[in-house]
This record gives structure tokens, sequence and C-alpha cells, in this order.
């Protein structure tokens, strides 16, 4: 199995890198004059440090302290009724930022907007969900997995993970196969530390064969009864075939059918 | 009253059938093995068409039951995820002795392709399991064929639960 290496650094330094890659980027379009975004642009003002469209979706970089007021003027003037999704993106180890995202649907033009915004690790965002309801279990799971505190959240609490669980998944410094504290999660609790001896650590490898697991694996040939010591070597027990019993069918097959029957 | 009655000393055989109390409890025991109603993932769906009319677990006594109090076999058919886990072996306590456990699915039996944090890598970290039930996901099929080798399991031991260890098992 391959082994487990740690990410910290993975984002400034990739393992490789080629020099003539250029990474494939979505295409920036300007915000046309006259179209229903300019006029989203425009009720935004100065709130929008950067606009810009991508893919038919206008997406507007904000200041982290403005979030909820912006949220309204988009709610309340340019119709925008509903936050299908909001989240954040791990650039700690490139910037030493989250990036925090929204988006947002407006129903009866059939437009969305993405509001970008950028925080420092440790600091926390303002509750949007006195605006928009879907946003309590957003906030919540993004406190979850990246462990963003939101101000004036209703009920900050774990929504995916345990609530007694250490650590935040979905960091780029999380190992996916978890720390101690995972791996030994459901021991701990249900049998309590102690028992971590008796079961065991985790089996990662599901084709691991053991050679000399003779409660698990037997081998053709050097059969042993269930839980033998075999560490100083098995006796062969060969296959043994009956010689009266098999028939050899290629024999006398040459019989074909002439005609129907 | 007494038309019917039988000379026991002069039949040819006497009418009654001698067998141990170990058969014959298992023989209850094997043939009415009620799992508990009780899907982690898809692979509850391949159980719940091995319970449902065109496979018909109840033609070999299997009634799926919803109380762990009145079940025999736990089927965990699924991924079963570390939050979840500590429920998963509350219903397993719940269960009244003697109760066998099937792993069904490679994510129950090993983790499957689940090697994450969030994933108990192979449910006998919890519950003891009797059968590995290996497929992604089994057929009802394999299912059945997993609760015929149970059936087989359960007729092997002795009847006194506590005598059942790995060592003492009669291997057929």
């Amino acid at each position: 199995m391959r082994k487990y290496t740690p990410k910290d650094n993975v984002q400034k330094k990739a393992y490789y890198t080629d020099r003539f890659w250029v990474a494939p980027r979505v295409p920036r379009e300007k915000v046309e004059a006259g179209s229903h975004f300019a006029a989203v642009v425009d009720a935004l003002g100065k709130l929008a440090k950067e606009s810009y469209i991508e893919i038919g979706q206008l997406v507007v970089h904000i200041d982290p302290t403005q979030n909820v007021e912006v949220m309204r003027i988009l709610k309340e003037s340019c119709g925008y009724t509903q936050c299908s999704e909001q989240s954040a993106v791990d650039y700690l180890a490139q910037d030493g930022e989250f990036e925090l995202f929204y988006q947002l649907l407006n129903i009866t033009e059939a437009k969305r907007v993405r509001v970008h915004c950028r925080i420092k690790e440790g600091e926390s965002i303002e509750s949007i969900t006195p605006l928009f309801k879907s946003a309590n279990f957003a906030e919540r799971e993004m406190f979850d997995m990246f462990g963003i505190y939101v101000n004036n959240h209703p009920f900050l609490k774990r929504i995916i993970m345990p609530d007694d669980w250490e650590g935040h998944p979905l960091l780029k410094t999380y190992p996916l196969q978890g720390d101690e504290f995972a791996s030994w999660y459901e021991v701990d609790k249900i049998f309590g530390k102690e028992y971590r001896d008796v079961i065991g650590p985790e089996n990662r490898d599901p084709s691991r064969i053991d050679r000399y697991d003779t409660k698990r694996f037997s081998r053709v040939g050097y059969e042993v009864p269930f839980g033998a010591d075999i560490s100083e070597g098995e006796k062969e027990n060969p296959i043994e075939y009956s010689e009266t019993i098999l028939v050899d069918y290629t024999k006398d097959s040459g019989q074909q059918l002439d005609e129907r029957r | 009253m007494a038309q019917h009655q039988v000379n026991y000393a002069s039949a040819a055989g006497l009418p009654i059938a001698l067998t141990s109390v170990d058969k014959l409890v298992n023989w209850g025991r094997s043939n009415s093995l009620w799992p508990l109603t009780y899907g982690l993932a898809c692979c509850a769906i391949e159980m719940m068409a091995s319970g449902a009319s065109r496979y018909d677990f109840d033609r070999m006594g299997t009634i799926f039951r919803a109380s762990p109090r009145q079940a025999d076999v736990m089927i965990l058919a699924g991924t079963l995820s570390k939050k979840h886990s500590e429920f998963a072996r509350r219903l397993y306590d719940q269960m009244t002795e003697p109760k066998w456990v099937i792993s069904m699915g490679s994510c129950a039996n090993t983790g499957g392709m689940f090697n994450t944090y969030a994933t108990v890598q192979g449910v006998d970290r919890i519950v003891p399991v009797d059968i590995y039930l290996p497929g992604c996901a089994p057929r009802p099929e394999t299912l059945q064929y997993a609760l015929m080798m149970l059936q087989k399991k359960i007729r092997r031991e002795s009847a006194n639960m506590n005598n059942n260890t790995k060592n003492n098992l009669r291997l057929v």
C-alpha cells in the first residue's frame, strides 16, 4: 500500500512540476454595461472590490467584514433569494488564508452570483443565517470541516462528524486516513482506551496476506489446523486426485449428429 | 375414551424419536433466524430484496424484526461510519442471547473502498462476526447462502452458548 506522506507543504512545493504546463483557467469576462449583472455590481457599489463573469455567473470579491451587508443588498435589492451553497477552501499553506464563498440564486432572472471573501486563519465570519435559512447547515458544515467560527450563528455545532471529534477533516493538513484519535475513535468510545491492545491497529489494506496467520489464511497443499503455529514451517499435505473417478471426456468425442432429431 | 390405546411394548417401534438436547435446540434456533431490520448503506437494498417476495427469506424461517429484543441475527449491511459505530454496538448489546452477526459486503468486512478517517475498517472491530459475506454489493442469493452457512454453523454448535469457543466447534 502507498505510504502516507504529510501534506503540510504540498501547496507550496508540488512534488512534480512541468515547466511548460500552464494550468487551464476559466476565462474571466468583464461585466457588460446594461446587463443584469451590471445592475448588481452598481447596487453593491464600493462593497464589490472586484467583479467579473465566469461561465455566465457573476463573481464578486468582497471584504469579509461586510458579508452580511452585501448579502442583504443582493437579497433585498437584486432578488437573489436563495443561498444554494456556502463553504470554504483551504489556502492556508499557500496564502495563510481561507477563501469563503457564497453561491446565490435569483429564481426570477435565472441568474447566479458567487461572492468570495478571504479570511486569515483564526479569524471568524459573521453569520448570514438571519437572511438565508439554508446558510444555517452550510455554516455548521464549514465549522465542522474547517474549524472556521461563525459569529452569531443560532446553533454552531458539528454537523457531520461526531460532537466529540478532534480535528477538522477538510483541512489540507488533515491526513486522509485519520490521525491517532480518528483511528481509535470507535474503540475508545465503545470499549475504552485499554482495549486498544486487544483489538489492534486498523487493517487498512484489504488485500493484505499474512503467510503465518493460520486463522485467516490457509495454503493449498499445506493445510494445518485452525490457529496452528507455523512459524517453523509446515508439513506438505499433497493434493490427491482420484484416478478412477476422473473421466476423459475428450476421448471418443468425435461423434457428431448428422441430422436433426 | 381409550379407543386408540397403543400397546407400546408390542408395537413394531416406540413412538419416540431419540435425539440430543443440542440437536433439538439447534434445530429450533437455526430454522427461525430472525434478523434485525437494520440497513447501513447500499447493501441494505440487497438485504431488502432478499426479504421481499422474489427471494423470500420467509420460506427459510427468516423474518426481519424491527426490534433488537426480538432479533437473533444482526446483518451489518453496508458502510459503518465511526460516528454510527457506537449505535451499532448498542443495538448488538440490546439483542438477546443467543445472537449472531453477519457482516455483509466489502465495506462491513474491511472498510472496502472507504479507506478514510471516517469509516470503521471492518465491523469486527466492534462486534464479533460469525459470517463474512464478500461482494460489493452481494446479490440476494449470496446473502441467502450466508444465512444457510450460518444455519450450518449453528447446527454444529453446543446448545449452551458458553461452551462455544473456536476450539471446540465440531468441524462437519
